[in-house]
Parts: C-alpha cells; sequence; structure tokens
C-alpha cells in the first residue's frame, strides 16, 4: 500500500518545478507549459486526498475535472492571446514585451 | 519525514504496486524537470507530454479510470496538441534554443527549493489518516456515481459548478476566436 | 426723518451701481463715443449730490438739533459679519455734523471733477474706465464718512486706497506712474496695517466696532473705553495709547504725514482731476476726519497721542511748506501745500477741547472748517493747474509764464485760491485758518509760532506759484502754440468751487461752523481774535510781497537767495532726502542686510529641507519603481516569495 504522503511529495516536486520553470522560462509558451505542470501537481493532490481520506465522495474527483476543463479554457484563451501578441510584436519573450509600459 | 523513513518495510518495497508508483513518478518528476530545463520548446512539449502521460497512470493506480481519461484525451490530447500547433506556428520558436542566465536559474531555483522545503516541513508536521476505503485503492468508481455528482443537486453533486465551468468553456470558445482573429486592418 | 432714511442708500448704492455699470460695460456700450460714458457718470453723481445737499439741509436745520445738541442717527446698520454676539461688522450710514459735512464736501468736489473731466480727459484711452473709477471712488469715500463702525471704515478706507491705486495708475503706459501707483499703495498699505491692529486692539478691550458706543462720553470719559481699557499696560504704555495712536498711523498714512508723505507727491502722475478728487480735497483728509470720528476717545483716554499727533502735524506742516517753496513742478507744489494744510487740520485736531463752553472745542470746528474750505480751494488750485497743463502741455514751471494774458478765467480762479490758501479775508481760508491759529495760541505757544510761520511761508510759495505760472517772464517757451483758455465744461467747476471760496465770509453773518460742527455737537458763537486775525493776516501778506519782490518779475534774485541758503535749499528741492532715506532703508538695510539672512535662511534651511523631503521621496520612488517593471516573472517571484511568507505565518502561528 503506497501512502499519502508519497503521492503528496511527488505532486509538492512536480508543483515547484512548475515554478521552478514558471520563473526561469522566457518564452510565453515555455511559461505556460510550467503552469500546465503546477496544475496537474494541484490535480494529483485533489486525486488523492479524495482517493485516501473520503472515498466515499467525489468532491477532489470533480474538481480536478473541473481544473482540467479550466486548463483546457485557460490553455486556448492564452495560446490565442500569444498568437496575437506575435503577430503585433514578431516576438513572445516576456521581457521584450513591454509595450504597456510606455 | 524520518518516522516515515523508518517505518518503511524495505522487504516489501518491491511489490507490483510500489515498483509502478516508483516508475510512475520518476517520469513525471523527471519529464516535468527537463520539460522545464529543455533549452528547445519543442522537446520539452515533448517532455511534458510523458509527464502528463504519467499523471494520468497514477489515477489509474488510483482506479479513477474517467480521470485518467479526460486527462489523456482533454491535456496529452488537446492542450498539448494546441501548445505545439502554437510552436510550430510561431516562427523559429521550435527550434531556437533558449538560454538562461544563471542568476535568474540560481534565484528561481533557490525560491523554488524553498518553497519545496517549507511544503515538506509542513507535511511533516500532520498526519494524514487514512479513511476506511483507502486501502481499498482498487475500489472502482462507476459513471452513474460521477455523472450524479456531476449533474445533482444535492450536496456533495455539483451542477452548478459545472453549468458554471460550461459557460466559461462558452465564453472561452468566442474569446479565443475574437482575439485569434485577423482583424481587417493587420 | 423718513425721507432722509430713505434716501440715504441711494448715496452709497448709485456709485456703487454706477461703477459697476461703467466698469463692466462701459468699453462694449460706449466705444464709439465715450463721452456718454462720461455723461452718465456725472448724471449719476448729480443725483448723488442732490441727495446729499438734501440730506445734509435736512439735517442741519429741519431733523438733526436735538434738546440741547446735534444728534447722532444711525440711519440703517445692516449686519453683514457677525464674528461674535458683540463684535459684528455692520455696514450702515451715520448722520452726524461731520458725516452730514463730508456729505457735501465730496459730493461736491466729485462732482466738479466729475463735470471737469468731461473736457480734461477727453479723448484719452481709457476714458470709461476712469470714470467707473471715479464712481468706485465717491462710493468708497461715502462709506467711509458715514461709517457706523470702524470696521466699515477700515474696509471702504481700503476701498479709498485701491481707486487712488487705479487713478494714480491710469497712464499705465508710463513706468513713473505704476511706479507712483505702487509706491502709493505699499506706503498707505503699511501703515494701514497699523490702523487695522490698533482697530483690533481696540476692540479686543471693548469688546464692539461701533463708533456710537465707542465715542459715547460722559463724567469726562469716553464711557466705555474707559471701563473696559482703564488701567491696561503694555510695555509700560497704556493699551489705550498704543491702541490710538496705532488708528492715527493709519490715517497718517493715507493723510501724507511725515514720514509716511513721501507717496503724496509721486502720486501726482494720475490724471490732474483725479488728484484734485482723491489727493488733494477728499480721500487724503480721511486721517483728519478719521481722528475727528474719534475725538473724544483721543481727547479723554490718550491725550498724550493727540498731544503727539499736534507735534508730528507742525512739523509735516513746515516741512512740506519748505519743500514746497523750491518745487517746480507745479503738480508737486500743489501736492506739498496739500500735505502742508492737512498737518493743520491736525494740529488744529490736538490743540482742540472737547466742550462748546468758552469756545474750547474751537480747534475741532477749525479743523473741519478748514477740511472743507481747503477741499474747496485746493480742488480749485489743482483743477485750474489742470487748464494750465493743458494748455501748455508741461508741468514745470520754466515753460509757463505771463499766462494771464491767455488764460482768463484760471488766472482768477486760481487768484481767488491762491488768496484763500493765503489767508487773505474775505476767502475762506482766512477764516479757517485763523481759527485754527487762535486755537493753537490758546493751547500751545510753540505751535502758534510754528503754524504761523507756515502760513506766511504758504502765502510765500503760493504765490511764488502764481507769479511763476501767470506773470514773471514775458515771453516764455510756450510749447509749439499759443495758450489758449480751456473749454466752458472745465470752467465752470473753476468758477463753481471759487464762488465757495469767495463766500465763506457768509459765516461770519450766518454762523454755521461753530454753531453746528464742534466735538460735542452743542454749538456754540465764535468771537473774532482781532488780533491774531490781523498778525496772520500781516504774516500773508508779508509772504505775498516777497513773492511779489521775487518772481513779479524775471530777475536773479531768486537765483542769488538760493545761492545764499545753498544748503537747505539744495537739500529742500531733494525733499530732504527722504525718499532717499526710505531708499537706504529698504534696499541697503532690508532688502540688502536683513533680507539677505532671512532669505539665506529661506533658501537653505526651509528650501534645503523641503528639497531633501523631495530628494527622498524621489530616491525611494526611483527604487520603488524597479518593483514595478513590467517582468512577469518578477512579480510571479514576488507573489510565490509573499505567499510563502503568509503561508509560514498562517501554519506556524
Amino acid at each position: 500500500m503506497i501512502p499519502v504522503e508519497a503521492y503528496l511529495v511527488v505532486s509538492t516536486l512536480l508543483f515547484f518545478i512548475g515554478v521552478y520553470g514558471f520563473l526561469v522560462r522566457k518564452n510565453l509558451i515555455g511559461i505556460l507549459m510550467a503552469v500546465e505542470l503546477i496544475l496537474n501537481a494541484v490535480n494529483i493532490n485533489f486525486v488523492v486526498f479524495n482517493r485516501f481520506l473520503y472515498p466515499d465522495h467525489l468532491e477532489g474527483y470533480i474538481y480536478s475535472l473541473f481544473v482540467i476543463v479550466v486548463a483546457a479554457a485557460e490553455t486556448a484563451i492564452a495560446i490565442s492571446i500569444i498568437i496575437n501578441v506575435y503577430r503585433k510584436l514578431k516576438d513572445v519573450r516576456v521581457d521584450s514585451i513591454n509595450e504597456l509600459k510606455n | 519525514m524520518a518516522e516515515y523513513l523508518t517505518s518503511i518495510d524495505f522487504a516489501g518495497l518491491f511489490t507490483a504496486d510500489n515498483i509502478v508508483f516508483f516508475i510512475l513518478s520518476a517520469v513525471i518528476l523527471v519529464c516535468g524537470f527537463m520539460s522545464v530545463a529543455s533549452t528547445k520548446l519543442l522537446r520539452a512539449a515533448t517532455y511534458l507530454f510523458f509527464t502528463l502521460f504519467a499523471v494520468a497512470g497514477l489515477y489509474l493506480t488510483l482506479s479513477y479510470e474517467f480521470i485518467a481519461a479526460v486527462q489523456l484525451s482533454v491535456y496529452a490530447g488537446g492542450i498539448l496538441v494546441l501548445l505545439i500547433f502554437a510552436i510550430m506556428l510561431v516562427k523559429n520558436l521550435g527550434t531556437d534554443t533558449e538560454t538562461i542566465s544563471y542568476v535568474n536559474k540560481t534565484i528561481a531555483g533557490l525560491s523554488a527549493l524553498a518553497g519545496t522545503v517549507f511544503a515538506f516541513i509542513t507535511m511533516s508536521k500532520f498526519r494524514f489518516i487514512s479513511s476506511e476505503g483507502a486501502n481499498d485503492a482498487a475500489a472502482k468508481v462507476d459513471m452513474e456515481m460521477v455523472g450524479q455528482t456531476l449533474m445533482g443537486t444535492d450536496r456533495y453533486q455539483y451542477l452548478l459548478a459545472f453549468e458554471a465551468v460550461s459557460i466559461l468553456l462558452l465564453a472561452c470558445i468566442v474569446g479565443s476566436i475574437v482575439i485569434a482573429t485577423k482583424s481587417k486592418e493587420d | 426723518m423718513e425721507t432722509i432714511t430713505n434716501l440715504s442708500p441711494i448715496i452709497l448704492a448709485l456709485p456703487f451701481l454706477m461703477f459697476l455699470f461703467l466698469g463692466l460695460c462701459g468699453n462694449k456700450l460706449f466705444k464709439s463715443n465715450p463721452n456718454i460714458a462720461g455723461w452718465i457718470g456725472t448724471a449719476g453723481l448729480s443725483v448723488v449730490a442732490i441727495v446729499s445737499y438734501y440730506i445734509a439741509i435736512q439735517y442741519f436745520w429741519v431733523e438733526g438739533k436735538g434738546a440741547d445738541a446735534y444728534q447722532q442717527f444711525v440711519l440703517f446698520n445692516h449686519e453683514w459679519l457677525k464674528m461674535t454676539d458683540n463684535l459684528v461688522i455692520s455696514i450702515g450710514f451715520m448722520l452726524d455734523p461731520i458725516s452730514a459735512m463730508m456729505l457735501v464736501v465730496i459730493s461736491t468736489v466729485s462732482l466738479m471733477v466729475h463735470i471737469y473731466s468731461l473736457g480734461y480727459m477727453h479723448g484719452e484711452e481709457g476714458f470709461q474706465r476712469y470714470y467707473a473709477v471715479l464712481s468706485l471712488f465717491t462710493f468708497a469715500m461715502m462709506g467711509l464718512v458715514v461709517a457706523t463702525n470702524i470696521f466699515q471704515m477700515y474696509i471702504f478706507w481700503e476701498l479709498v486706497g485701491v481707486s487712488s491705486f487705479l487713478l494714480i495708475s491710469f497712464y499705465f503706459i508710463k513706468p513713473s506712474a505704476v511706479a507712483a501707483a505702487k509706491k502709493a499703495f505699499i506706503v498707505t498699505r503699511f501703515a494701514d496695517m497699523f490702523f487695522l491692529i490698533g482697530i483690533l486692539i481696540l476692540s479686543y478691550y471693548t469688546n464692539t466696532f461701533d463708533f456710537l458706543k465707542l465715542t459715547a462720553v460722559s463724567d469726562g470719559h469716553a464711557t466705555l473705553v474707559n471701563t473696559k481699557m482703564c488701567g491696561e499696560m503694555f510695555m509700560g504704555l497704556s493699551v489705550t495709547s498704543i491702541a490710538m495712536f496705532l488708528i492715527f498711523l493709519g490715517g497718517a498714512g493715507k493723510s501724507a504725514m511725515f514720514p509716511f508723505h513721501i507717496w503724496l507727491p509721486d502720486a501726482m502722475e494720475g490724471p490732474t482731476p483725479a488728484s484734485a478728487l482723491i489727493h488733494a480735497a477728499t480721500m487724503v483728509v480721511a486721517g483728519v476726519f478719521l481722528v475727528a470720528r474719534m475725538f473724544p476717545v483721543y481727547f479723554f483716554e490718550a491725550h498724550d497721542v493727540l498731544t503727539i499727533i499736534g507735534y508730528i502735524g507742525a512739523f509735516t506742516s513746515l516741512f512740506a511748506a519748505i519743500i514746497a517753496c523750491t518745487q517746480t513742478d507745479i503738480k508737486r507744489v500743489l501736492a506739498f501745500s496739500t500735505i502742508s494744510q492737512i498737518a493743520y487740520m491736525f494740529v488744529a485736531l490736538a490743540v482742540s477741547g472737547y466742550t462748546s463752553e468758552h469756545e474750547a472745542c474751537l480747534g475741532y470746528t477749525a479743523s473741519m472748517w478748514h477740511l472743507f474750505t481747503h477741499a474747496m480751494f485746493k480742488a480749485c488750485l489743482f483743477l485750474g493747474a489742470g487748464c494750465i497743463i493743458h494748455a501748455v502741455h508741461s508741468n514745470e514751471m520754466n515753460a509757463m509764464g505771463n499766462l494771464r494774458k491767455f488764460m482768463p478765467i484760471a488766472h482768477i480762479t486760481f487768484l481767488v485760491s491762491c488768496l484763500a490758501i493765503a489767508g487773505i479775508p474775505p476767502f475762506s481760508g482766512f477764516f479757517s485758518k485763523d481759527e485754527i491759529l487762535v486755537a493753537a495760541f490758546e493751547h500751545d505757544k510753540v505751535l502758534y509760532a510754528c503754524q504761523a510761520f507756515v502760513a506766511g511761508l504758504t502765502a510765500f510759495y503760493m504765490f511764488r506759484l502764481y507769479f511763476r505760472i501767470f506773470w514773471y517772464s514775458e515771453n516764455p517757451a510756450h510749447a509749439h502754440h499759443t495758450p489758449h483758455e480751456a473749454p466752458m465744461n472745465m470752467n465752470i467747476p473753476l468758477i463753481v468751487l471759487s464762488v465757495f471760496t469767495c463766500f465763506t465770509w457768509l459765516d461770519k453773518v450766518f454762523p454755521f461752523f461753530p454753531e453746528k460742527i464742534t466735538a460735542d455737537r452743542v454749538g456754540y458763537e465764535l468771537e473774532t481774535n482781532w488780533i491774531i486775525a490781523i498778525a496772520s493776516i500781516l504774516v500773508a501778506v508779508v509772504g505775498i510781497a516777497i513773492a511779489w519782490v521775487l518772481y513779479l518779475k524775471k530777475n536773479d534774485k531768486p537765483d542769488m537767495i538760493a545761492g545764499k541758503l545753498k544748503c537747505l535749499y539744495i537739500s529742500a528741492s531733494h525733499r530732504f532726502y527722504i525718499d532717499e532715506i526710505y531708499l537706504f532703508i529698504t534696499r541697503k538695510i532690508i532688502f540688502g542686510g536683513i533680507c539677505v539672512a532671512i532669505a539665506w535662511f529661506d533658501r537653505h534651511i526651509i528650501d534645503g529641507f523641503m528639497n531633501l523631503l523631495a530628494w527622498i521621496s524621489r530616491e525611494l520612488s526611483y527604487d520603488i519603481r524597479d518593483v514595478q517593471s513590467g517582468n512577469l516573472q518578477q512579480y510571479a517571484w514576488g507573489f510565490l516569495v509573499g505567499v510563502l511568507a503568509i503561508a509560514m505565518f498562517a501554519i506556524n502561528y
């Protein structure tokens, strides 16, 4: 039997890998991928808590479904924005997108 | 952590369940790290794909087949394809290598490490008491129950949230079309 | 009584409305024909004059006389600003002998000046503005003399200051006019500051601004001031004296007493009729009027101040008369003569008693009388000087001479006024000046001697002026063309004013001033002191004779005398260097000495502190600015750190 903590360790590590990626990636799509990792780590937590602590209900289960849905929506929107930004600025690196500043 | 380590039965370590879990965890973590560390974006997307795949496997080991299926179809099938499309659409993005300064890497790494340590310390302070059904890891969740929970209006049922999410999705469809459409003057 | 009460607001309202109308719409409406503005102003002022005359006549001969004394009527008193229950600033209308007399003086001179200006200012740029400001001045001066309380007086006091400023700077393209206006405003304002402080001290102790309460007299005391302020000392001086002296300083500023006299000669930069109205006849006597208004307080509670006023007056009159002997600009001669004559009025007040018994308050009567006669003949002199300047296009005596042949009316009226100011009977100046000398003689021999000498000097310098203008050289260097008589609308005021001057002797037959204008408002019968009268006539004749000898024909005697008295002559012609002393004090000592230190403190300490604050916030802002880099990942990092910190805090506590 695998204990809860093992899953939590995995999700924690995955979460902070995602955070690391978010912090270092320079282009928007890379950042978006890091966000996916973070969401996955959260999903793992939801599912694991549901399974091990409240197996009778499906709260974590349903919420992880919602998270996946929202992630999909977010990705769709984010990518359309990125495409648009690329059209305007011919660049998708965060440090060069500073037009609003001026 | 220490208690956890001492409590491990090393002889019973190599059960099938454990081996599967270790392999999946290893794939998740290694591919996850590679996907953020890789300098080429297309590779990173590929690593991400493996990570998502392994997460789906993790759901399967918890006998949540439906989520695993959704994970595969939506994430691996939908989102990732979208991402790859985006990478392809943006000129040179797939083949360019990305260099990140060591200062940035160090700061981000240290921050992430600090977060990890903090999370582990916090975790070690609490014990998670598994409930009865938890041992029965193989207990299936039948689809009827999932459907009831999604569409029901009772306690622990989430029709409202479901509807909210569906409106959100609709908004996203419209929004992404509007944003991505080329305006005439472009 | 009801009629007067109903009519009285017209005196204030009509000039004010005229000012608003001419000031706001005058330029637009009467662009093509500015004379209409002048006619409207004159017509309005005629109405005011008629109302003033009516009120004065009603007051003096019908309504005013009470059981034993003239009453003080408050026709209306509208509460304007209520500071505390007692300290209320009202705008009202008080009628008593001196204010009724002032109504006559102001409206007469103002009307004459309005008529005169129709000719004198004809075709000037800003003709409408000129009439608007004249109306404003009339309004302010009327409000000043009928004030029911000292604060109302102060408000109108400042308003006359403003209109004086506006009229002096009427030719504002001339730098000298601008400088003169600034000088007049600053000097009088500086004096008014003392006036305000005096008012504040007085009202702080007595809890009222009201003249009726302040000047109420019983048992040989100004009751209110005596009960409230008696025995209050500050730095070894009685507070009453300090307050009353400060109030006098305000009056000294407006009335150009030494050492505040420096603005009046320069104020002659304004149009001549405005000088006649403001800087000769009405506004400059406001200080005299103020002291007369507060006379019971001065007399009973601050008699030491009254003595000081007397000596300041005597000194100023002598000082100004000496300077007047040496000036060559005819308007300046008249300006110094004005200073000298106003000083006379102060002296008269200072030597006055309070009650009408045994002619004790002769000085008071004489002061007001002289105010009246002086307003008439000095306005006439100024307007005459205006005609002359109009004719020869110069203020300088050297450009004049022999004008009697060209301008007979100006000549006759000027001569009458000169005889009046010199104190030759039967012209008005003789009577009023004689009473002043009598009062001074009975009170203080030193003051008498001084004033008698000044009377001689006055006769001398006025006839020097007269001879230089109308006789002297046979072939003067008239500018460009032959001088000609002024138009009728300029001559009529001269004639009217000289008629006033000629017929004052009627007072001897139908006594007016001694009977009606006295400090306690009771009245007495005046007996002529023939010894003093003959002495003053002799002095005047001697003065005129000297002028006759020196200036009837062009000769070298004046230069010879000037050469002998070189030191005195030069310093007098430079006005005893008072302006230079002022400049030295302000430029060198205040600006160059004290202000440098203050400026250093201000620039380096005060500004430095402010700059330090600014510098700190700028530096901080620059530091903080980097936080708002627009860099997404920096924000994410901050967010992460924040979340960790909050989580750590939340979980551990």
